[in-house]
Protein backbone atom coordinates (compact mmCIF):
# COMPACT_ATOMS: atom_id res chain seq x y z
CA UNK A 1 0.00 0.00 0.00
CA UNK A 2 1.72 3.19 -1.01
CA UNK A 3 -1.08 5.61 0.84
CA UNK A 4 0.50 5.07 4.62
CA UNK A 5 3.46 7.64 3.46
CA UNK A 6 1.11 10.50 3.13
CA UNK A 7 -0.74 11.01 6.45
CA UNK A 8 2.53 10.16 8.40
CA UNK A 9 4.05 12.60 11.00
CA UNK A 10 7.74 13.21 9.57
CA UNK A 11 10.61 11.16 11.80
CA UNK A 12 11.42 14.22 12.70
CA UNK A 13 10.04 16.99 15.07
CA UNK A 14 9.65 20.43 13.28
CA UNK A 15 11.99 23.13 15.49
CA UNK A 16 9.26 24.78 16.62
CA UNK A 17 7.74 22.61 18.78
CA UNK A 18 10.92 21.08 19.96
CA UNK A 19 12.71 23.77 21.24
CA UNK A 20 9.30 24.90 23.22
CA UNK A 21 10.74 25.36 26.52
CA UNK A 22 9.33 23.11 28.92
CA UNK A 23 8.42 26.28 31.19
CA UNK A 24 6.42 27.87 29.32
CA UNK A 25 4.41 24.87 28.13
CA UNK A 26 3.56 24.06 31.57
CA UNK A 27 3.27 27.48 32.82
CA UNK A 28 0.61 28.61 30.66
CA UNK A 29 -2.22 26.82 31.77
CA UNK A 30 -1.43 27.13 35.52
CA UNK A 31 -1.87 30.87 34.31
CA UNK A 32 -5.77 30.42 33.20
CA UNK A 33 -6.20 28.23 36.78
CA UNK A 34 -5.12 31.74 38.35
CA UNK A 35 -7.94 33.48 38.41
CA UNK A 36 -11.09 30.86 39.23
CA UNK A 37 -8.87 29.61 41.93
CA UNK A 38 -8.33 32.81 43.79
CA UNK A 39 -12.11 33.60 43.12
CA UNK A 40 -12.67 30.17 45.33
CA UNK A 41 -10.20 31.52 48.27
CA UNK A 42 -11.32 34.56 48.41
CA UNK A 43 -15.02 32.84 48.47
CA UNK A 44 -13.97 30.41 50.99
CA UNK A 45 -12.33 33.49 52.92
CA UNK A 46 -15.49 35.59 52.99
CA UNK A 47 -17.45 32.66 54.47
CA UNK A 48 -15.04 31.21 57.01
CA UNK A 49 -15.13 35.00 58.03
CA UNK A 50 -18.51 35.08 58.55
CA UNK A 51 -18.76 37.70 56.16
CA UNK A 52 -21.37 35.26 54.06
CA UNK A 53 -23.19 32.82 56.18
CA UNK A 54 -22.68 30.60 52.25
CA UNK A 55 -25.84 29.10 52.27
CA UNK A 56 -26.92 29.44 48.74
CA UNK A 57 -23.74 30.28 47.33
CA UNK A 58 -21.61 27.20 49.11
CA UNK A 59 -17.91 27.89 49.77
CA UNK A 60 -15.79 25.65 47.87
CA UNK A 61 -14.90 23.29 50.60
CA UNK A 62 -18.54 22.18 51.15
CA UNK A 63 -18.48 21.17 47.63
CA UNK A 64 -15.69 19.28 47.82
CA UNK A 65 -17.22 17.35 50.79
CA UNK A 66 -19.71 17.29 48.66
CA UNK A 67 -18.53 15.30 45.50
CA UNK A 68 -15.78 13.26 48.40
CA UNK A 69 -19.45 12.37 49.75
CA UNK A 70 -21.11 11.59 46.62
CA UNK A 71 -17.84 9.53 45.55
CA UNK A 72 -17.35 7.41 48.64
CA UNK A 73 -20.95 6.01 48.54
CA UNK A 74 -20.25 5.70 44.60
CA UNK A 75 -23.22 7.51 43.60
CA UNK A 76 -20.70 9.67 41.33
CA UNK A 77 -19.56 6.99 39.32
CA UNK A 78 -22.65 6.14 38.76
CA UNK A 79 -23.83 9.39 37.86
CA UNK A 80 -21.15 10.02 35.48
CA UNK A 81 -20.98 7.25 33.89
CA UNK A 82 -24.50 7.55 32.62
CA UNK A 83 -23.94 10.82 31.88
CA UNK A 84 -20.97 10.23 29.66
CA UNK A 85 -22.67 6.94 27.98
CA UNK A 86 -25.25 9.59 27.01
CA UNK A 87 -23.12 11.68 26.02
CA UNK A 88 -20.99 9.09 23.92
CA UNK A 89 -23.92 7.79 22.31
CA UNK A 90 -25.67 10.66 20.89
CA UNK A 91 -22.17 12.07 20.09
CA UNK A 92 -21.46 8.93 17.92
CA UNK A 93 -24.50 9.03 16.26
CA UNK A 94 -24.64 12.71 15.76
CA UNK A 95 -21.21 12.31 14.24
CA UNK A 96 -21.87 9.37 12.25
CA UNK A 97 -25.36 11.05 10.93
CA UNK A 98 -24.18 14.42 10.33
CA UNK A 99 -20.24 13.27 8.81
CA UNK A 100 -22.57 11.06 6.60
CA UNK A 101 -25.09 13.44 5.12
CA UNK A 102 -22.50 16.28 5.20
CA UNK A 103 -20.13 14.40 3.30
CA UNK A 104 -22.61 13.79 1.01
CA UNK A 105 -24.35 17.39 0.38
CA UNK A 106 -20.43 18.54 0.14
CA UNK A 107 -19.27 16.32 -2.02
CA UNK A 108 -22.64 16.11 -4.62
CA UNK A 109 -24.67 19.20 -5.49
CA UNK A 110 -27.43 17.73 -6.49
CA UNK A 111 -28.00 15.96 -3.29
CA UNK A 112 -27.05 19.18 -1.37
CA UNK A 113 -29.92 21.10 -3.72
CA UNK A 114 -31.92 18.27 -2.69
CA UNK A 115 -31.56 18.04 1.07
CA UNK A 116 -29.85 20.91 2.66
CA UNK A 117 -32.94 23.51 2.62
CA UNK A 118 -34.66 20.85 4.69
CA UNK A 119 -31.95 20.96 7.04
CA UNK A 120 -30.93 23.92 7.68
CA UNK A 121 -35.25 24.83 7.76
CA UNK A 122 -34.45 22.46 10.78
CA UNK A 123 -32.03 23.91 12.17
CA UNK A 124 -33.71 26.79 12.59
CA UNK A 125 -35.73 24.70 15.32
CA UNK A 126 -34.43 25.54 18.75
CA UNK A 127 -33.37 21.96 19.29
CA UNK A 128 -34.96 21.73 22.77
CA UNK A 129 -38.36 22.46 21.51
CA UNK A 130 -38.04 18.53 20.13
CA UNK A 131 -38.20 17.41 23.29
CA UNK A 132 -42.00 16.73 24.05
CA UNK A 133 -42.04 14.74 20.01
CA UNK A 134 -39.14 12.44 21.27
CA UNK A 135 -41.16 12.09 24.58
CA UNK A 136 -44.02 10.70 22.72
CA UNK A 137 -41.99 9.15 20.19
CA UNK A 138 -39.33 7.12 21.93
CA UNK A 139 -40.59 7.24 25.66
CA UNK A 140 -38.67 8.96 28.60
CA UNK A 141 -36.05 6.61 29.10
CA UNK A 142 -32.72 6.88 27.35
CA UNK A 143 -33.64 6.40 23.19
CA UNK A 144 -35.38 10.29 23.70
CA UNK A 145 -32.34 11.45 25.70
CA UNK A 146 -30.02 10.06 23.38
CA UNK A 147 -31.79 10.91 20.29
CA UNK A 148 -31.81 14.63 21.67
CA UNK A 149 -28.06 14.76 22.75
CA UNK A 150 -27.90 13.11 18.56
CA UNK A 151 -29.99 16.07 17.12
CA UNK A 152 -27.37 18.54 18.95
CA UNK A 153 -24.60 17.12 17.68
CA UNK A 154 -26.03 16.60 14.18
CA UNK A 155 -26.29 20.37 12.98
CA UNK A 156 -22.45 21.69 13.79
CA UNK A 157 -21.11 18.80 12.44
CA UNK A 158 -23.34 18.87 9.43
CA UNK A 159 -22.56 22.33 8.46
CA UNK A 160 -18.77 21.84 9.11
CA UNK A 161 -18.58 19.23 6.99
CA UNK A 162 -20.58 20.51 4.08
CA UNK A 163 -18.60 23.90 4.32
CA UNK A 164 -15.20 22.46 4.23
CA UNK A 165 -15.45 20.33 1.57
CA UNK A 166 -17.37 23.16 -0.15
CA UNK A 167 -14.18 25.47 0.40
CA UNK A 168 -11.86 23.43 -0.16
CA UNK A 169 -9.45 25.14 -2.38
CA UNK A 170 -10.16 24.82 -6.23
CA UNK A 171 -6.07 25.36 -7.36
CA UNK A 172 -5.21 22.58 -4.71
CA UNK A 173 -8.10 20.01 -6.24
CA UNK A 174 -6.21 21.08 -9.51
CA UNK A 175 -3.06 19.45 -8.48
CA UNK A 176 -5.30 16.20 -8.08
CA UNK A 177 -6.45 16.87 -11.38
CA UNK A 178 -3.20 17.13 -12.92
CA UNK A 179 -1.91 13.66 -11.71
CA UNK A 180 -4.93 11.90 -12.55
CA UNK A 181 -6.22 10.73 -9.26
CA UNK A 182 -9.28 8.67 -9.94
CA UNK A 183 -12.46 9.71 -7.99
CA UNK A 184 -11.62 7.75 -4.69
CA UNK A 185 -8.26 8.86 -4.55
CA UNK A 186 -9.00 12.25 -4.74
CA UNK A 187 -11.33 12.24 -1.73
CA UNK A 188 -8.58 10.38 0.13
CA UNK A 189 -5.45 12.29 -1.17
CA UNK A 190 -7.11 15.89 -1.52
CA UNK A 191 -10.67 16.66 -0.03
CA UNK A 192 -10.23 14.47 3.46
CA UNK A 193 -7.00 16.17 4.46
CA UNK A 194 -8.28 19.48 3.43
CA UNK A 195 -11.36 19.32 5.32
CA UNK A 196 -9.71 17.77 8.43
CA UNK A 197 -9.15 20.61 10.40
CA UNK A 198 -12.56 22.12 10.08
CA UNK A 199 -14.19 18.64 10.70
CA UNK A 200 -12.24 18.29 14.59
CA UNK A 201 -13.21 22.13 14.71
CA UNK A 202 -16.69 20.65 14.26
CA UNK A 203 -16.03 17.70 16.18
CA UNK A 204 -14.98 20.03 18.87
CA UNK A 205 -18.22 21.89 18.52
CA UNK A 206 -20.89 19.51 18.41
CA UNK A 207 -19.29 17.67 21.59
CA UNK A 208 -19.96 21.07 23.09
CA UNK A 209 -23.45 21.03 21.99
CA UNK A 210 -23.66 17.71 23.22
CA UNK A 211 -22.93 18.21 26.79
CA UNK A 212 -25.17 21.16 26.51
CA UNK A 213 -27.94 18.84 25.05
CA UNK A 214 -27.16 16.27 28.05
CA UNK A 215 -28.29 18.68 30.78
CA UNK A 216 -31.62 19.47 29.02
CA UNK A 217 -31.98 15.61 28.24
CA UNK A 218 -31.79 14.66 32.06
CA UNK A 219 -33.78 17.79 33.06
CA UNK A 220 -36.72 15.90 31.36
CA UNK A 221 -37.18 13.04 33.91
CA UNK A 222 -33.79 11.24 34.72
CA UNK A 223 -33.52 9.04 37.76
CA UNK A 224 -29.42 9.26 37.51
CA UNK A 225 -26.93 11.35 35.23
CA UNK A 226 -25.03 15.05 36.81
CA UNK A 227 -28.55 16.39 35.05
CA UNK A 228 -30.14 14.55 37.50
CA UNK A 229 -27.89 15.81 40.54
CA UNK A 230 -29.20 19.15 39.57
CA UNK A 231 -32.31 18.53 39.37
CA UNK A 232 -32.44 16.77 42.65
CA UNK A 233 -30.27 19.64 44.46
CA UNK A 234 -32.60 22.30 43.56
CA UNK A 235 -35.50 20.55 44.32
CA UNK A 236 -34.32 19.35 47.84
CA UNK A 237 -32.59 22.47 48.50
CA UNK A 238 -28.88 21.95 48.10
CA UNK A 239 -26.65 24.29 47.02
CA UNK A 240 -23.49 22.94 47.03
CA UNK A 241 -25.05 19.82 45.28
CA UNK A 242 -25.60 21.88 42.57
CA UNK A 243 -22.55 23.37 42.14
CA UNK A 244 -21.01 20.29 42.28
CA UNK A 245 -22.65 18.76 39.60
CA UNK A 246 -21.63 21.95 38.20
CA UNK A 247 -18.22 21.76 38.96
CA UNK A 248 -17.73 17.83 37.65
CA UNK A 249 -19.39 18.92 34.41
CA UNK A 250 -16.65 21.47 33.54
CA UNK A 251 -14.42 19.40 34.36
CA UNK A 252 -15.38 16.52 32.39
CA UNK A 253 -16.49 18.06 29.49
CA UNK A 254 -13.35 20.22 29.27
CA UNK A 255 -11.41 16.95 29.86
CA UNK A 256 -13.06 15.28 26.91
CA UNK A 257 -12.66 18.34 24.56
CA UNK A 258 -9.39 17.73 25.84
CA UNK A 259 -9.25 14.38 25.09
CA UNK A 260 -10.52 15.17 21.18
CA UNK A 261 -7.75 17.94 20.91
CA UNK A 262 -5.35 15.36 21.83
CA UNK A 263 -6.45 12.32 19.50
CA UNK A 264 -6.96 15.02 16.27
CA UNK A 265 -3.45 16.81 17.20
CA UNK A 266 -1.02 14.11 15.36
CA UNK A 267 -3.00 14.69 12.09
CA UNK A 268 -2.73 18.79 12.22
CA UNK A 269 0.61 18.61 12.92
CA UNK A 270 1.21 20.54 9.44
CA UNK A 271 -1.29 23.27 10.31
CA UNK A 272 0.34 26.68 10.18
CA UNK A 273 -1.76 27.97 13.41
CA UNK A 274 -2.21 31.46 14.61
CA UNK A 275 -2.02 29.26 18.00
CA UNK A 276 1.35 27.49 17.18
CA UNK A 277 2.58 30.72 15.89
CA UNK A 278 2.66 32.39 19.41
CA UNK A 279 2.97 29.28 21.42
CA UNK A 280 6.16 29.22 19.86
CA UNK A 281 7.09 32.50 20.76
CA UNK B 1 5.96 16.75 -30.99
CA UNK B 2 2.96 19.52 -29.77
CA UNK B 3 0.54 19.95 -32.32
CA UNK B 4 -2.13 23.08 -31.43
CA UNK B 5 -4.50 23.33 -34.25
CA UNK B 6 -6.48 26.33 -34.30
CA UNK B 7 -7.14 26.38 -31.07
CA UNK B 8 -10.56 28.38 -29.67
CA UNK B 9 -11.75 28.86 -26.14
CA UNK B 10 -15.42 30.48 -25.96
CA UNK B 11 -16.00 30.81 -21.89
CA UNK B 12 -19.92 29.98 -20.37
CA UNK B 13 -20.09 33.85 -20.24
CA UNK B 14 -19.35 34.62 -23.87
CA UNK B 15 -15.95 35.55 -23.08
CA UNK B 16 -13.77 34.79 -26.28
CA UNK B 17 -10.90 33.99 -24.65
CA UNK B 18 -8.83 32.13 -27.35
CA UNK B 19 -9.42 32.31 -31.03
CA UNK B 20 -7.60 29.91 -33.56
CA UNK B 21 -4.04 29.51 -31.93
CA UNK B 22 -2.46 27.26 -34.09
CA UNK B 23 1.70 26.71 -33.58
CA UNK B 24 3.56 23.85 -33.99
CA UNK B 25 6.10 22.88 -30.60
CA UNK B 26 9.11 20.38 -31.53
CA UNK B 27 10.16 17.90 -28.49
CA UNK B 28 12.64 19.95 -26.25
CA UNK B 29 11.98 23.22 -27.84
CA UNK B 30 11.62 26.36 -25.25
CA UNK B 31 8.63 28.31 -26.27
CA UNK B 32 8.16 31.43 -24.03
CA UNK B 33 4.24 32.67 -24.92
CA UNK B 34 4.47 36.90 -23.96
CA UNK B 35 1.38 38.84 -23.98
CA UNK B 36 -0.97 41.67 -22.26
CA UNK B 37 -3.30 40.38 -19.48
CA UNK B 38 -6.23 38.92 -20.06
CA UNK B 39 -4.94 37.87 -23.69
CA UNK B 40 -5.39 34.10 -23.24
CA UNK B 41 -2.38 32.88 -21.99
CA UNK B 42 -3.29 30.74 -19.03
CA UNK B 43 -6.39 29.39 -21.24
CA UNK B 44 -3.91 28.29 -23.97
CA UNK B 45 -2.22 26.43 -21.17
CA UNK B 46 -5.20 24.76 -19.68
CA UNK B 47 -6.07 23.53 -23.02
CA UNK B 48 -2.57 21.95 -23.47
CA UNK B 49 -2.66 20.67 -20.05
CA UNK B 50 -6.21 19.18 -20.25
CA UNK B 51 -7.58 20.87 -17.39
CA UNK B 52 -9.79 22.65 -19.53
CA UNK B 53 -11.25 21.72 -23.07
CA UNK B 54 -10.98 23.86 -26.08
CA UNK B 55 -14.53 24.95 -27.74
CA UNK B 56 -12.79 24.48 -31.00
CA UNK B 57 -9.58 22.87 -32.21
CA UNK B 58 -7.26 20.12 -31.21
CA UNK B 59 -4.23 20.17 -28.81
CA UNK B 60 -2.25 16.42 -29.63
CA UNK B 61 0.86 15.35 -28.44
CA UNK B 62 2.81 12.84 -30.20
CA UNK B 63 -0.50 12.01 -32.83
CA UNK B 64 -2.97 11.80 -29.34
CA UNK B 65 -5.31 14.18 -29.01
CA UNK B 66 -5.28 15.75 -25.39
CA UNK B 67 -8.93 16.44 -23.84
CA UNK B 68 -8.21 15.43 -20.00
CA UNK B 69 -4.59 15.78 -17.84
CA UNK B 70 -1.86 13.32 -19.82
CA UNK B 71 0.89 11.36 -17.95
CA UNK B 72 3.25 12.95 -20.47
CA UNK B 73 2.45 16.48 -19.41
CA UNK B 74 2.97 18.57 -16.80
CA UNK B 75 2.24 21.82 -15.72
CA UNK B 76 3.27 24.64 -12.56
CA UNK B 77 1.64 27.48 -12.08
CA UNK B 78 2.23 30.79 -10.20
CA UNK B 79 1.63 29.57 -6.93
CA UNK B 80 3.58 26.28 -5.92
CA UNK B 81 0.05 24.82 -4.82
CA UNK B 82 2.14 22.17 -2.45
CA UNK B 83 -0.09 20.71 -0.47
CA UNK B 84 0.18 21.81 2.68
CA UNK B 85 -0.36 18.35 4.93
CA UNK B 86 2.16 16.68 2.73
CA UNK B 87 6.00 17.55 3.55
CA UNK B 88 8.26 18.44 0.73
CA UNK B 89 9.04 15.18 0.01
CA UNK B 90 5.59 13.51 0.03
CA UNK B 91 4.47 16.79 -2.08
CA UNK B 92 7.05 16.05 -4.59
CA UNK B 93 6.77 11.69 -4.57
CA UNK B 94 2.57 13.22 -4.75
CA UNK B 95 2.75 11.98 -8.80
CA UNK B 96 4.12 8.42 -8.19
CA UNK B 97 2.13 6.71 -5.94
CA UNK B 98 2.01 4.24 -8.18
CA UNK B 99 6.00 3.36 -7.84
CA UNK B 100 7.19 0.61 -5.35
CA UNK B 101 8.08 2.97 -2.30
CA UNK B 102 11.82 2.15 -2.44
CA UNK B 103 11.99 3.70 -6.29
CA UNK B 104 9.82 6.75 -5.71
CA UNK B 105 11.99 7.35 -2.43
CA UNK B 106 14.81 7.55 -4.42
CA UNK B 107 13.34 9.33 -7.38
CA UNK B 108 12.04 11.92 -4.79
CA UNK B 109 15.73 12.07 -3.47
CA UNK B 110 17.23 12.99 -6.60
CA UNK B 111 14.88 15.08 -7.73
CA UNK B 112 15.22 17.12 -4.19
CA UNK B 113 19.33 17.06 -4.46
CA UNK B 114 18.50 18.24 -8.25
CA UNK B 115 16.55 21.55 -6.99
CA UNK B 116 19.10 21.93 -3.84
CA UNK B 117 16.85 21.66 -1.21
CA UNK B 118 17.95 17.72 0.20
CA UNK B 119 17.97 19.28 3.47
CA UNK B 120 13.82 20.39 3.60
CA UNK B 121 12.77 16.76 2.72
CA UNK B 122 11.08 16.38 6.18
CA UNK B 123 9.82 20.35 6.07
CA UNK B 124 5.77 21.70 5.91
CA UNK B 125 5.52 24.07 3.00
CA UNK B 126 4.55 26.05 5.32
CA UNK B 127 8.22 26.54 6.13
CA UNK B 128 9.95 27.18 2.85
CA UNK B 129 10.42 30.46 1.34
CA UNK B 130 8.75 32.05 -1.99
CA UNK B 131 11.26 30.59 -4.44
CA UNK B 132 11.67 27.55 -2.32
CA UNK B 133 8.29 26.46 -2.38
CA UNK B 134 8.15 27.01 -6.13
CA UNK B 135 11.54 25.04 -6.43
CA UNK B 136 9.54 21.92 -4.90
CA UNK B 137 6.60 22.54 -7.58
CA UNK B 138 8.94 22.36 -10.60
CA UNK B 139 10.74 19.36 -8.68
CA UNK B 140 6.70 17.57 -8.31
CA UNK B 141 6.47 18.42 -12.30
CA UNK B 142 9.65 16.69 -13.40
CA UNK B 143 10.13 13.88 -11.12
CA UNK B 144 6.93 12.52 -12.86
CA UNK B 145 9.27 12.27 -16.25
CA UNK B 146 6.79 14.53 -18.55
CA UNK B 147 7.59 15.40 -21.97
CA UNK B 148 5.97 18.57 -22.06
CA UNK B 149 6.46 20.89 -19.09
CA UNK B 150 3.78 23.79 -18.92
CA UNK B 151 4.52 26.92 -16.84
CA UNK B 152 2.24 29.72 -15.90
CA UNK B 153 3.78 33.09 -14.51
CA UNK B 154 6.08 30.56 -12.31
CA UNK B 155 8.64 33.09 -11.27
CA UNK B 156 6.40 35.91 -11.57
CA UNK B 157 5.48 36.46 -7.70
CA UNK B 158 9.32 36.39 -6.96
CA UNK B 159 11.91 39.00 -6.24
CA UNK B 160 14.36 39.94 -9.23
CA UNK B 161 17.02 38.17 -7.91
CA UNK B 162 15.08 34.76 -6.79
CA UNK B 163 13.40 34.51 -10.17
CA UNK B 164 16.96 35.11 -12.00
CA UNK B 165 18.43 32.45 -9.96
CA UNK B 166 15.31 30.25 -10.81
CA UNK B 167 15.18 31.16 -14.80
CA UNK B 168 19.01 29.78 -14.67
CA UNK B 169 17.88 26.45 -12.92
CA UNK B 170 14.95 25.70 -15.02
CA UNK B 171 17.48 25.94 -17.76
CA UNK B 172 19.79 23.79 -15.58
CA UNK B 173 17.13 21.21 -15.05
CA UNK B 174 15.80 21.14 -18.81
CA UNK B 175 19.28 20.61 -19.67
CA UNK B 176 18.49 17.12 -17.41
CA UNK B 177 15.84 15.20 -19.53
CA UNK B 178 15.36 18.14 -22.13
CA UNK B 179 11.55 18.08 -21.95
CA UNK B 180 9.52 20.43 -23.87
CA UNK B 181 8.25 23.66 -22.45
CA UNK B 182 6.01 25.89 -22.49
CA UNK B 183 6.25 29.19 -20.54
CA UNK B 184 3.51 31.58 -20.32
CA UNK B 185 5.31 35.01 -18.68
CA UNK B 186 4.75 38.76 -19.15
CA UNK B 187 8.67 39.71 -17.95
CA UNK B 188 10.64 40.19 -21.85
CA UNK B 189 13.69 39.26 -20.08
CA UNK B 190 12.62 35.91 -19.19
CA UNK B 191 10.73 35.25 -22.56
CA UNK B 192 14.28 36.05 -24.23
CA UNK B 193 16.77 34.07 -21.47
CA UNK B 194 15.21 30.89 -21.81
CA UNK B 195 13.11 30.66 -25.20
CA UNK B 196 14.04 28.91 -28.78
CA UNK B 197 10.88 31.07 -29.88
CA UNK B 198 8.74 33.66 -28.28
CA UNK B 199 5.30 33.66 -29.24
CA UNK B 200 3.78 37.50 -28.74
CA UNK B 201 -0.24 37.37 -28.41
CA UNK B 202 -2.81 40.12 -28.79
CA UNK B 203 -6.41 39.76 -26.64
CA UNK B 204 -9.77 40.74 -27.72
CA UNK B 205 -9.61 37.92 -28.80
CA UNK B 206 -6.90 36.62 -27.67
CA UNK B 207 -4.66 35.10 -30.78
CA UNK B 208 -1.30 34.58 -31.79
CA UNK B 209 0.25 37.85 -32.82
CA UNK B 210 3.91 37.41 -33.82
CA UNK B 211 6.48 35.02 -33.32
CA UNK B 212 9.92 35.73 -32.85
CA UNK B 213 12.63 32.88 -33.20
CA UNK B 214 15.67 33.65 -30.75
CA UNK B 215 18.53 32.35 -32.25
CA UNK B 216 21.26 32.83 -29.18
CA UNK B 217 23.30 29.86 -28.06
CA UNK B 218 22.69 28.57 -24.19
CA UNK B 219 24.34 30.08 -21.86
CA UNK B 220 23.06 33.61 -22.77
CA UNK B 221 24.59 36.60 -21.64
CA UNK B 222 21.77 39.08 -20.20
CA UNK B 223 24.43 41.75 -21.08
CA UNK B 224 25.71 40.87 -24.22
CA UNK B 225 24.18 43.72 -26.93
CA UNK B 226 22.86 40.78 -29.45
CA UNK B 227 20.57 39.93 -25.97
CA UNK B 228 19.73 43.28 -26.05
CA UNK B 229 18.27 43.59 -29.24
CA UNK B 230 16.23 40.33 -28.97
CA UNK B 231 14.79 42.29 -26.01
CA UNK B 232 13.83 45.10 -28.58
CA UNK B 233 12.32 43.36 -30.66
CA UNK B 234 10.48 41.62 -28.44
CA UNK B 235 9.40 44.44 -26.11
CA UNK B 236 8.56 46.18 -29.90
CA UNK B 237 6.22 43.47 -30.64
CA UNK B 238 4.46 43.50 -27.72
CA UNK B 239 3.71 46.63 -27.97
CA UNK B 240 2.58 46.80 -31.71
CA UNK B 241 0.32 43.73 -30.27
CA UNK B 242 -1.84 46.32 -27.96
CA UNK B 243 -2.20 48.64 -30.37
CA UNK B 244 -5.38 48.31 -32.23
CA UNK B 245 -4.29 50.06 -35.26
CA UNK B 246 -2.16 48.14 -36.34
CA UNK B 247 -3.45 45.28 -38.27
CA UNK B 248 -2.64 40.70 -37.24
CA UNK B 249 -0.50 40.48 -39.73
CA UNK B 250 0.45 36.96 -38.86
CA UNK B 251 -2.51 35.81 -37.78
CA UNK B 252 -3.45 36.04 -41.26
CA UNK B 253 -0.36 34.90 -43.03
CA UNK B 254 -1.09 30.97 -41.71
CA UNK B 255 -4.06 29.51 -43.57
CA UNK B 256 -6.04 27.52 -41.17
CA UNK B 257 -3.42 26.22 -39.53
CA UNK B 258 -4.34 22.44 -40.42
CA UNK B 259 -1.98 22.96 -44.00
CA UNK B 260 0.78 24.37 -41.93
CA UNK B 261 3.03 20.79 -41.02
N1 LIG C 1 -13.11 30.61 -16.08
C1 LIG C 1 -13.35 31.69 -16.84
N2 LIG C 1 -14.62 32.05 -17.10
C2 LIG C 1 -14.87 33.11 -17.89
N3 LIG C 1 -13.94 33.89 -18.43
C3 LIG C 1 -12.66 33.60 -18.21
C4 LIG C 1 -12.30 32.48 -17.39
N4 LIG C 1 -10.95 32.43 -17.33
C5 LIG C 1 -10.50 33.46 -18.08
N5 LIG C 1 -11.53 34.17 -18.60
C6 LIG C 1 -11.42 35.32 -19.50
O1 LIG C 1 -10.73 34.92 -20.64
C7 LIG C 1 -9.80 35.90 -21.03
C8 LIG C 1 -8.40 35.31 -21.07
O2 LIG C 1 -8.03 34.94 -19.75
P1 LIG C 1 -6.64 34.29 -19.40
O3 LIG C 1 -6.40 33.14 -20.29
O4 LIG C 1 -6.62 34.02 -17.95
O5 LIG C 1 -5.64 35.46 -19.75
P2 LIG C 1 -4.10 35.65 -19.38
O6 LIG C 1 -3.63 34.43 -18.69
O7 LIG C 1 -3.45 35.89 -20.70
O8 LIG C 1 -4.03 36.86 -18.54
C9 LIG C 1 -9.93 37.04 -20.05
O9 LIG C 1 -10.74 38.04 -20.63
C10 LIG C 1 -10.61 36.43 -18.87
O10 LIG C 1 -11.44 37.36 -18.25
MG1 LIG D 1 -2.85 34.11 -16.72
Amino acid sequence: MTMTVELQAPAVATPQTASQPRLTRLARPLLGLLLPLSLALAWEFAVRAGWSNGRLVPPPSKVFTTIADLARSGELTRHIVTTLSRVGIGFGFGVAAGTLLGGICGYWGFARRLVDPTIQALRAIPSIAWVPLFILWLGIFETSKVALIAVGVFFPVYLGVTGAILSVDRKIVEVGRVFRLSGPAMIRRILLPAVLPAYVVALRVGLGLGWMFVVAAEFMGASEGLGYLLIDGQQLGKPAQIVAAIVIFAIIGKATDWLLEIATAPLLRWQDSFARQSGAA
Amino acid sequence: MLQLASVSKVYPNGVHALERFSSEIQLGEIIAIIGGSGCGKSTLLRAIAGLDRASAGTVTLDGEAISAPHAKVGIIFQEPRLLPWLTVADNIGFGLSELPTDERRERVACALARVGLADKAKVWPRELSGGQAQRVAIARALVAQPEVLLLDEPFSALDAFTRKDLQDHLLDLWADTRPTLVLVTHDVEEAVVLADRVLVMRPHPGRLFEEITINLSRPRDRNAPLFEQFKRHVLTALDRSLDRTVPDTQGRREPGGGLWW
